[in-house]
């Protein structure tokens, strides 16, 4: 049913992001974009192309930028899509996202690209690794983190056609293909994309193949078979899926591409708290700043590569 | 104050920034190569000219004069003129965005000594500017602030609250220096966001005192810097420095495209040729730095 192998080609989820952005502006002449100066990078440029007179890249300003998208949307008979980096769209203007987006359920999506240290040498102001957290406590958003270009395309179709607040979590680096074309999404329900019965791993985003790549290595190096699960939608979070599996397993580890304070891993703590408690790894960004350096180096500085997500893991569970 | 040198020495350090800028993007394949050439020659009037009081031996001593990078991305120009002035060794520069170096992709005062603010994120640095003179009058020090913007970072709305803030504060001693080379990222920023314009008009109104230059002409910015200091005395001070996008290559000039590139070996090579330096020199640095 998944594609996935070690050796599967990668898709550029932003040029995804703005090809599907023109179909929708195609079908629904309602629909407006709105940047702030990174459109060629957001690939919402493409957008722009095609209907110069619903894009509106307001410069360097998110905080207007979102007031822009929020007047737009105030009345919801049009959707907007906002964009910018993860940085800039979240963390400038996070309190007016909350105060109209997020308060007002408006049919607003906020699409950021370049999120965690993925985005490499630009180094820490722009290594947004506090996006999830800070997204997820506003009321009514619901914050998808997709983890190929297959499933960001059936992303974008869902916000656009459920009505209210959405942030989509993208990063700079192309993605290696998960999940088949014709794969369906439902907000609030993941995937078991490995099944296994030693241990838990849920990772999203880039981290989906990396916790897949480091299964295989976990079963072939240690004899443990992980069960690996990509709940997409970190809220509404697929809560019933992880318990499950935690039932089965007895033992979770969370991946992801993002401070462990605040994101993937505490959301499914907090399912598993009520559900079904059970010893939870959190693996992510710890607590701390990232640094220039390539994507690869800093994955490998924060010990995010496969094998060594295969050793941490391995480590850990011996450890209980 | 350091030694002031004639105009015609400010133009072959100006030069060598620009070597060095464009080495130090070449060797990190990546960088912002377009608003470090504009900003080089306003970085080196104020370093060399004889106006930023710096102590290279003493980077944070408690007299010094606050430069603030607000635009962070011309880092690879900040750099090679801290490292020109001695603040570090030069070799430094070809680490720029590698791993471990403390030469981040953003200006960082936690990694890089004559960094005073940590920027990246556009339109902070006239508010920490503004804050760092008030320290200076409770302090009852004798240092000015110098900031250095971007035309861009106009657009953000806290650029303002600071220009008006420090109408309010009565602040002296705050310079402003805007890089306007009229491009940010996507496009000209006429095309994208022209409402900066005028700029003179706005920071008046904020009641500063404003001068316009030519950016690139050394007489015009040490005379601008001269009226500056004697100004700001009494008030904030905001020149506004016409500039070049990519001054000194010329495929880079005036080119969006060419904001947040790296350019690739031949394009280097014809750069650093239009830039005066020797074929030998060119081989000699790509044999021994670029494996
Ligand atoms: C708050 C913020 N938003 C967006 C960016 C991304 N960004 C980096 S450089 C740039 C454009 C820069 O243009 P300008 O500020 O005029 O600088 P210059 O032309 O002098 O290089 C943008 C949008 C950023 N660094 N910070």
């Amino acid at each position: 049913m998944f594609l996935y192998t070690k050796d599967a080609p990668k898709g550029d989820i932003r040029k995804v992001y703005g090809e599907t952005l023109v179909e929708l502006g195609r079908k629904d002449p309602k629909i407006c974009v709105v940047d702030g100066d990174l459109s060629t990078s957001t690939k919402t440029a493409m957008f722009g192309k095609e209907f110069p007179e619903r894009f509106f890249n307001v410069g360097i300003d998110e905080q207007n930028l979102i007031g822009v998208a929020s007047g737009l949307a105030y009345d919801k008979d049009r959707v907007v899509f906002a964009s910018s980096f993860a940085m800039f769209l979240t963390g400038r203007p996070w309190e007016i996202i909350r105060q109209h987006i997020g308060y007002n359920d408006l049919p607003v999506k906020l699409v950021a690209t370049h999120a965690g240290i993925t985005v490499g040498p630009d180094g820490a102001s722009h290594q947004m690794n506090e996006d999830i957290a800070i997204m997820r406590a506003i009321p009514n958003m619901r914050v998808v983190v997709p983890a190929d270009i297959h499933i960001l395309k059936k992303v974008l179709y869902k916000a656009y056609e459920t009505p209210g607040a959405f942030y989509i979590r993208l990063t700079r680096e192309k993605f290696p293909v998960v999940y088949p074309e014709d794969v369906e999404f439902e907000l609030g329900k993941g995937f078991v994309l490995r099944e296994g019965k030693d241990v838990t791993i849920v990772a999203v985003g880039l981290m989906v193949s990396h916790a897949l790549d480091a299964a295989t290595l976990l079963k072939e190096k240690y004899g443990i078979e992980a069960e690996v699960i990509d709940p997409v939608s970190v809220k509404p979070i697929d809560g019933e899926l992880i318990a499950e599996s935690a039932r089965k397993t007895g033992r979770v580890v969370t991946i992801e591409e993002h401070s462990i304070i605040g994101g993937l891993g505490d959301a499914v703590i907090s399912e598993l708290a009520e559900r079904y408690p059970v010893p939870v790894k959190k693996i992510g960004i710890p607590d701390t700043y990232g640094e220039s350096g390539t994507a690869a180096e800093l994955l490998r500085k924060f010990e995010l590569m496969p094998e060594q997500l295969a050793e941490r893991i391995h480590n850990w569970l011996r450890s209980l | 104050m350091n030694a002031t040198k004639s105009v015609e020495e400010l133009r072959k350090i100006a030069r060598q920034v620009r070597i060095e800028t464009l080495k130090s993007i070449y060797l990190a394949g990546s960088g912002h190569p377009g608003g470090s050439l504009s900003i080089t020659d306003i970085l080196v009037a104020l370093y060399f000219g004889g106006y930023a009081n710096v102590d290279p031996q003493n980077p944070y001593k408690p007299d010094r004069d606050r430069v603030v990078l607000s635009k962070g991305h011309a880092a690879p120009a900040f750099y090679a003129v801290l490292a020109l002035k001695g603040f570090f060794d030069k070799e430094l520069l070809y680490t720029l965005r590698k791993l471990g170096s403390p030469l981040q992709g953003h200006v960082s005062r936690k990694h890089t000594p004559g960094v005073e603010a940590s920027t990246g994120s556009l339109g902070q640095g006239l508010s920490v500017s503004l804050g760092m003179a008030l320290k200076r009058r409770l302090d009852d020090l004798d240092y000015r602030v110098y900031c250095l913007m971007s035309d861009g970072e106009l657009q953000e709305g806290m650029t303002w609250e600071a220009a008006m803030t420090a109408k309010h504060f009565k602040v002296n001693r705050l310079i402003a220096v805007i890089d306007n080379n009229n491009i940010q990222l996507d496009d000209f920023v006429t095309k994208v966001n022209s409402g900066i314009y005028p700029i003179e008009e706005k920071f008046q109104a904020c009641g500063w005192h404003t001068i316009t230059i030519d950016g690139h002409d050394f007489e015009q910015i040490l005379k601008a810097l001269d009226e500056a200091v004697k100004v700001s005395e009494e008030k904030p001070v905001a020149i506004r420095a016409i500039t070049v996008k990519g001054k000194g290559v010329s495929y880079m000039e005036n080119t969006p495209a060419w904001h947040g590139k790296a350019p690739d070996r031949e394009k280097f090579i014809e750069a650093m040729r239009e830039l005066g330096v020797s074929d030998e020199e060119i081989e000699a640095f790509l044999n021994k730095y670029d494996k």
